[in-house]
């Protein structure tokens, strides 16, 4: 863990829910720091909090109280309008169930995040979203539609959009939990290789400890708290582990 | 995000669900369509009516004996004695405007020819009534003043009458007919002329001297109407007025007495006639409007229906970047894509069906442009009223509801 570039930098962030008059307290206190460059994975069990961080630490939502500090900048107390240009410029979402509009081309999909930013020319898009797509492995699938494809490549396509404004931050929410095994490995492959090769920071939600161990550190929530916060110390690379997967399954 | 971008989303939306999109501008369609032909029928109806009236004249003047006003005493028309030749010769010298003048006393009697008889109209007029009622002759010649001034007994006979005495389009120009015994001759028939809007049949008549009616069928001096057609552009409210205070001097009644006729022109009926037919269209044209708002609920429930169902689409929109004014404006603008493309078609199909009923009515065709501006107009306010609420629905979602959303 380095501490010179503090990417995320979060002080005693508490959320709480009001359904009705219960107020439901989901965060209750929680200080972390993310440096650039880090891939660390968020872990626990439903109800601990860690969705609610990952939409604070996505701009999706404001906290009650506590202070966000995202690449330099206090944004816990921007307006609805100023989080939405801080969203499509410093943050790139990755969802479980991948959120591609149907009947709409992988290209078409990966540059709707720069139809929301600062106007970009159609040529200058189609180049982007083109390079996102190579990225990610899908550059002779640009034209096919979601229906076209396969859950994980649906899954990268969704990836190369997260990537095309150049975010600081990489967000994925459960990116695996909709894929099979090997798709799995595969995804968490490229999540791997850009953080390594372009070092870019991902935080990523899971509660599968074996996904949660090809990030870096392992971010334990319970309660609205952090329980444990650790450097993973035999990491999963996602290609010795595609091999070994191949062999048993052959093996089998 | 530009306009040219949010309109780019918007109809990336709607051909992504091309077969409801059709669907739901068909409401639209439809009403538009409606609205332009109901007010086209509406306008060929009036037109229709008022050429009919014009083809009769609408400068076109009658003074009739007796009034219809409520005075303490109300006198029929045609009870009163007072209209005399004298008075028609006084309006026709005295009254400027006045082109051609027509005394006229009538009676209903049996007319026989020699092989058949016809209980009919004796209109008994002046030698100009061709020339005000632009009535032109099939055979022979209508009568002459001099005619008039002898109170010669010829006839000029209406088709109908003509038909049922010598047959139908036969020329008895020269032959004789009895009317109340006494024998006329046959000197024209008069062109069919049809149904009149209002009245009687106008062919079914025969036209002689006023003066002949006057005195050898019915032994009287006074008349009992005076029919006279107006110069172009002479407003018939002066032509009125006019007659009406030489008709008052003339019979010496007192200011306090009521008029002892009745001064009526077909301009009066035919905006009688015209304000008719406008409510009619209106009437037409609101039934219409109906299906109009239909179309707009069908597009605001379409609308509420697809912001419900791209409830992801909307949350994954606000994750990368949307503000919640590109929400509102990307389901405003599909809104208003839907109802103007509905509307465009819809004008097209409603000057299409309009032709035709034209066509098929025998009408002149008459889309107006206000019909057309008017319905495409409401076509894109009906847009904007009912797609704002679902895009405000769609733009006030949470994104984390709105992500989580199954």
């Amino acid at each position: 863990m380095t501490a010179q570039d503090p990417l995320i930098g979060v002080r005693d962030l508490t959320k709480t829910y009001v359904v009705g008059e219960v107020e439901v307290p989901a965060l209750r206190g929680v200080s972390l720091s993310v440096c650039r460059g880090e891939f660390v994975a968020l872990t626990g069990p439903s109800g601990s909090g860690k969705s609610t961080f990952m939409h604070l630490a996505g701009c999706l939502d404001r906290p009650t109280a506590g202070t966000y500090q995202l690449n330099g900048r206090d944004v816990s107390r921007l307006s609805k309008r100023e989080l939405a240009a801080v969203r499509n410029r410093e943050i790139g979402f990755v969802f479980q169930g991948f959120n591609l509009l149907s009947r709409t081309s992988a290209l078409e999909n990966v540059e709707l995040p720069m139809l929301y930013g600062p106007p970009v020319p159609a040529k200058e898009r189609r180049r982007r979203a083109t390079a996102a797509l190579e990225a990610v492995g899908l550059s002779a699938r640009t034209d096919h539609h979601p229906n076209q494809l396969s859950g994980g490549q649906q899954q990268r396509v969704a990836i190369a959009r997260a990537l095309v404004n150049e975010p600081a931050l990489l967000l994925a929410d459960e990116p695996t939990g909709n894929l099979d095994s090997r798709t799995s490995i595969e995804v968490m492959g490229i999540f791997q290789r850009l953080n390594r090769e372009r070092q870019i920071t991902i935080v990523l939600v899971t509660h599968e400890p074996d996904i949660a161990e090809y990030a870096a550190r392992i971010v334990a929530f319970r309660d609205g708290r952090i329980r444990l916060d650790n450097a993973v110390e035999q990491r999963r690379d996602a290609v010795e582990e595609l091999h070994r997967f191949d062999a048993e399954t052959q093996a089998a | 995000m530009s306009p040219l971008t949010t309109f780019a989303i918007a109809v990336a939306a709607l051909r992504r669900n091309a077969m409801r999109t059709a669907l739901t501008a068909l409401g639209l369609i439809i009403g538009v369509a409606a609205v332009i032909v109901m007010v086209a029928i509406g306008n060929g109806a009036r037109s229709s009516i008022e050429d009919q009236i014009r083809n009769a004249g609408t400068n076109v003047v009658t003074v009739s004996a007796g009034s219809n006003s409520f005075g303490p005493v109300r006198q029929g028309t045609g009870n009163t004695t007072t209209l005399m030749p004298a008075d028609a010769d006084a309006i026709a010298q005295q009254i400027a405007g006045v082109r051609y003048l027509s005394p006229g006393a009538n009676t209903r009697q049996q007319v026989v020819a020699e092989s058949a008889n016809w209980n009919t109209q004796i209109q008994g007029a002046g030698a100009d009534l061709p020339a005000i009622r632009t009535w032109s002759l099939e055979h022979g010649a209508f009568f002459t003043p001099q005619d008039v001034q002898l109170a010669a007994k010829v006839a000029v006979l209406g088709s109908v009458v003509r038909d049922h005495l010598f047959g139908a389009d036969s020329d008895p120009t020269g032959e004789s007919i009895r009317i109340k015994n006494q024998p006329f001759r046959v000197i024209g028939v008069l062109t069919k002329k049809g149904q009149a809007a209002f009245g009687p049949d106008q062919d079914d008549m025969v036209v002689v001297p006023y003066t002949t009616v006057q005195k050898k069928l019915l032994g009287i001096t006074h008349l009992q109407n005076i029919t006279l057609s107006t110069a172009d552009g002479v407003p018939f409210e002066r032509v009125s007025a006019q007659i009406t205070d030489l008709l008052r001097a003339r019979h010496q009644l007192s200011a306090n007495q009521p008029d002892d006729f009745t001064v009526r022109s077909l301009e009066e009926m035919a905006s009688v006639l015209t304000s008719t037919t406008t409510t009619m269209t209106w009437l037409l044209a609101s039934i219409a409007a109906v299906s109009l708002l239909v179309g707009g609920i069908g597009i605001m429930n379409i609308m509420l229906v697809s912001v419900t169902e791209r409830t992801r689409e909307i949350g994954l929109r606000l994750s990368i970047g949307a503000r919640d004014r590109d929400v509102l404006m990307q389901f405003l603008v599909e809104a208003l894509v839907l109802s103007l493309a509905g509307g465009a078609i819809g004008v097209l199909a409603g000057c299409a069906a309009s032709y035709g009923v034209s066509h098929i009515m025998q009408w002149p065709s008459l889309v107006t442009a206000n019909a057309v501006l008017l319905s495409f107009g409401c076509a894109a306010a009906i847009g904007i009223f009912f797609g704002f609420y679902p895009a405000r629905k769609a733009a006030a979602l949470d994104p984390i509801e709105a992500l989580r959303y199954e």
